[in-house]
C-alpha cells in the first residue's frame, strides 16, 4: 500500500504507522474506544515477526513497555482514559528512567468510568504530568487519520531522540472515523542506545533505574530532565494556522475540535467577522510563543475544547492578560456543531470587536 | 596455592546495605554462583524490586532494570519478549510479590513466561520498617499488627508456592530456606533448576526462599535462623511443588 491512498480507521492507521516506524513490541489491554488498535496489531505484528502481547492489565502492559523499552527496542502501548490513569505509575517510572516509548490515549469522557464517547478531558493529565514527580511527556495531538499516521511515526523518532515517553492524544472520533491515508516511504531514524540492558557482553553493566536515594543526586537528575524538557520546548513546537493572519477573533483548538472550529471560522468569515484558527499539534511543548504573537494582532481569543476548560489555562498563560480569552466547551462525549462554535465567535466579536 | 573459596564473578565486590544477620546476602551469593556455573553473566538481565532488595542492581554484575513495586514480572516479560535468547530473572520480596504484585506474578506464571523468579519470603515488610506482610504468620507481632496478626481481621498468610504450582505454565517451583548449611545447599540446587527451565525453554521457574529479618522480627541473628525452623517451615513447608514434565 506504499504511496497509494487507503481508507482506514484512525485506530488501525496508528497500528500500521507503528509497524512502519519499526515498533517491535506492542502491549495491549482492551478498552473502548481504542480496541481496533490491539485487534489490528494482534493480526499484523505476528505477520511481521514482531511481538503482540495482551497483558493482564493496563498496569502490566505499561510495565512490559518499561522492560522492553529498556532493551532498546521500539515499543508501544495504547488505551483510553480510565486505562491511561492506571498506566500513570509506569509512565512516571518510564519518564524517570528516561525510556523511549509511545503511549496512545484515545480519550473518552470522564471522570471515573465516564462514558465511551469522545472527549479531550485528559489534557491536564497528558501535559502536566499525570503520575508523580516533575516530568513531561511529549504530547502529539492529531486532527485527522493521516496525521495519526504521520505523528505516530514522528512519535517513535522523538522518543528515541530525547529518551522520553511520547503520548499520542487522540479522541474517540479520530480513533473510530475512516479517512483516506497515505503511507509514504521513509527510513525510521536509528539512534544508538548504549544504555540499553541487553546483557553486558563486551561492556560494563547497564542499569535502568529511576531511584536516587541521595537527594543531591536526585536533584541533579531532575535538573537534567528539566534541561531536556527546555530543549524539547525550544525545538519541537508544532502548530497549524488557518486564516489567522488578519484574525480579530482567534480560535484555539486541537484535535477533532479544530476540524469543527475550522468550519466555524469559515462561517464567521461569511458573516463578516475576521475569525482565524490556531491549532496546537504539540500540546507539550505548547505553542506558547505562537499564541502570544497571534494574540498581538487579535482583539480576543476563544478556546474550544471537549472539556470543561483545560487547554484554555495554557492559552491564558501564553496571552498573559494582554487579550481577553474566552472559552467554549462541551463535555461527557458531546460534540459542538460548527454553528455552535460560530455562535460563540459572533458573541466574542460582539463584545470585543469594535464596529 | 590452590584457591578453595572465592567471590563469584557475578557478585560485586562491594559492601551491601543489608542488616546484620539478614539472609539476602546468602541468597545474592547463591544466585551469583548459579550465574557463574551456568556461564550466563553476559546474557543475564535482572529485575530489581521495591523493598530491601531494591539496590540488588549494585550487588550482582549482570545488567539490571529496577521495577515499580510488584511489577517486576511484567517488566521481565517485556525484556524476555524483546530478547528471547537472554536469561531474565526477577528478585522480589514477599510484600512485592505476594501483595501489591499478585496480578503480575500470577499472570507471568500462567503465561509460562520464560523467566526465573527469586522470591524472598521473610514474613514482613523490611524496608519500610517491619509492617505486616501478606505472609506474616498468625499471631506474629509487627508494626501494623501490634497485637499479633489476627486472621479474622487480616486474613491468612499467603502460600504463594502452593498457589502458583497449580498453574500449567509453571515448570519448576520449589520452597527452600537459607537458615542452615544443609538448607542452603538445597536452595542453590533449586535456584539452578529455576534458571535451567528457563534456559531449556520449558516454562516459568520460581524458588520461594524463606529468609530472615532479625531487625524487624526483634531477634538476634542466630535466634532468627531458629525462628525459620520453629515458626515458618511448619506453615511454609519446604520442597519441590512442581518439577519439569510433571504436574503435582
Amino acid at each position: 500500500m506504499l504511496g497509494e491512498k487507503v481508507l482506514m480507521k484512525g485506530n488501525e492507521a496508528i497500528g500500521e504507522a507503528a509497524i512502519r516506524a519499526g515498533c517491535q513490541l506492542y502491549f495491549a489491554y482492551p478498552i473502548t474506544p481504542q480496541s481496533e488498535l490491539p485487534q489490528y496489531l494482534a493480526r499484523r505484528m505476528p505477520e511481521e515477526g514482531r511481538v503482540f502481547l495482551q497483558a493482564e492489565s493496563e498496569i502490566a502492559a505499561i510495565n512490559m513497555v518499561y522492560g522492553a523499552a529498556g532493551t532498546g527496542a521500539r515499543v508501544m502501548t495504547s488505551s483510553s482514559s480510565p486505562g491511561i490513569s492506571l498506566k500513570q505509575e509506569g509512565i512516571s517510572y518510564i519518564a524517570g528512567a528516561e525510556l523511549p516509548c509511545v503511549i496512545v490515549n484515545i480519550v473518552r469522557g470522564g471522570p471515573g468510568l465516564g462514558g465511551i464517547q469522545p472527549a479531550q478531558s485528559d489534557y491536564f493529565q497528558a501535559t502536566k504530568g499525570g503520575g508523580h514527580g516533575d516530568y513531561r511527556l511529549i504530547v502529539l495531538a492529531p486532527a485527522s487519520v493521516q496525521e495519526m499516521v504521520d505523528l505516530t511515526i514522528l512519535a517513535f523518532d522523538l522518543a528515541d531522540q530525547y529518551r522520553n515517553p511520547v503520548m499520542i492524544l487522540g479522541d474517540g472520533v479520530l480513533g473510530q472515523m475512516m479517512e483516506p491515508v497515505e503511507f509514504k516511504d521513509f527510513e525510521p531514524v536509528k539512534i544508538p542506545k548504549p544504555w540499553a540492558t541487553t546483557g553486558r557482553k563486551g561492556r560494563e553493566k547497564n542499569i535502568i533505574n529511576s531511584l536516587y536515594l541521595d537527594p543531591t543526586k536526585l536533584e541533579e537528575h531532575n535538573w537534567h530532565l528539566q534541561a531536556k524538557y527546555r530543549e524539547i520546548a525550544e525545538k519541537e513546537v508544532r502548530y497549524d494556522t488557518y486564516r489567522s493572519e488578519d484574525a480579530e477573533v482567534l480560535v484555539v483548538a486541537y484535535g477533532i475540535t479544530a476540524r469543527i472550529a475550522r468550519t466555524a471560522v469559515d462561517m464567521a468569515r461569511a458573516q463578516g467577522i475576521a475569525a482565524g484558527l490556531l491549532r496546537p499539534i504539540t500540546l507539550f511543548p505548547f505553542p506558547t510563543e505562537a499564541i502570544a504573537q497571534a494574540a498581538e494582532g487579535a482583539k480576543a481569543l476563544l478556546t474550544v475544547e471537549l472539556s470543561a476548560g483545560q487547554m484554555v489555562e495554557d492559552v491564558r498563560l501564553a496571552v498573559n492578560g494582554k487579550r481577553p480569552v474566552y472559552f467554549y466547551g462541551r463535555t461527557g462525549g458531546m460534540m459542538p456543531t460548527p454553528e455552535e462554535i460560530c455562535r460563540e465567535i459572533v458573541k466574542v466579536a460582539g463584545k470585543e470587536v469594535a464596529e | 596455592m590452590k584457591v578453595v573459596f572465592e567471590r563469584p564473578r557475578a557478585l560485586s565486590d562491594v559492601t551491601t546495605h543489608y542488616c546484620p544477620g539478614c539472609t539476602h546476602g546468602i541468597i545474592h551469593r547463591l544466585v551469583a554462583e548459579v550465574i557463574d556455573e551456568l556461564g550466563i553473566l553476559e546474557r543475564t538481565i535482572g529485575v530489581a524490586p521495591v523493598g530491601c532488595a531494591v539496590l540488588a542492581y549494585n550487588y550482582l554484575e549482570c545488567d539490571w532494570q529496577q521495577a515499580a513495586h510488584g511489577r517486576a514480572p511484567a517488566v521481565a516479560t517485556g525484556i524476555k519478549r524483546a530478547l528471547p535468547d537472554r536469561v531474565v530473572f526477577t528478585y522480589q520480596g514477599d510484600g512485592d510479590l505476594a501483595s501489591i504484585g499478585t496480578a503480575e506474578i500470577v499472570h507471568a506464571a500462567n503465561r509460562g513466561e520464560r523467566i526465573t523468579v527469586i522470591y524472598v519470603n521473610n514474613a514482613i515488610y523490611g524496608m519500610t520498617g517491619g509492617q505486616m506482610a501478606p505472609t506474616t504468620l498468625e499471631g506474629q507481632v509487627t508494626a501494623t499488627s501490634p497485637r499479633g496478626r489476627d486472621i479474622k481481621q487480616a486474613g491468612h498468610p499467603m502460600r504463594m508456592a502452593e498457589m502458583l504450582a497449580t498453574l500449567p505454565g509453571v515448570s519448576y517451583l520449589a520452597r527452600v530456606a537459607v537458615n542452615k548449611p544443609a538448607n542452603i545447599m538445597k536452595a542453590k540446587k533449586a535456584i539452578k533448576q529455576a534458571f535451567m527451565v528457563q534456559i531449556d525453554d520449558l516454562g516459568f521457574g520460581m524458588v520461594e526462599i524463606l529468609s530472615t529479618c532479625p531487625t524487624n522480627w526483634g531477634l538476634q541473628p542466630a535466634k532468627a535462623m531458629e525462628w525459620v525452623d520453629e515458626k515458618m517451615i511448619p506453615y511454609y513447608p519446604l520442597g519441590e511443588f512442581k518439577v519439569p514434565g510433571e504436574v503435582k
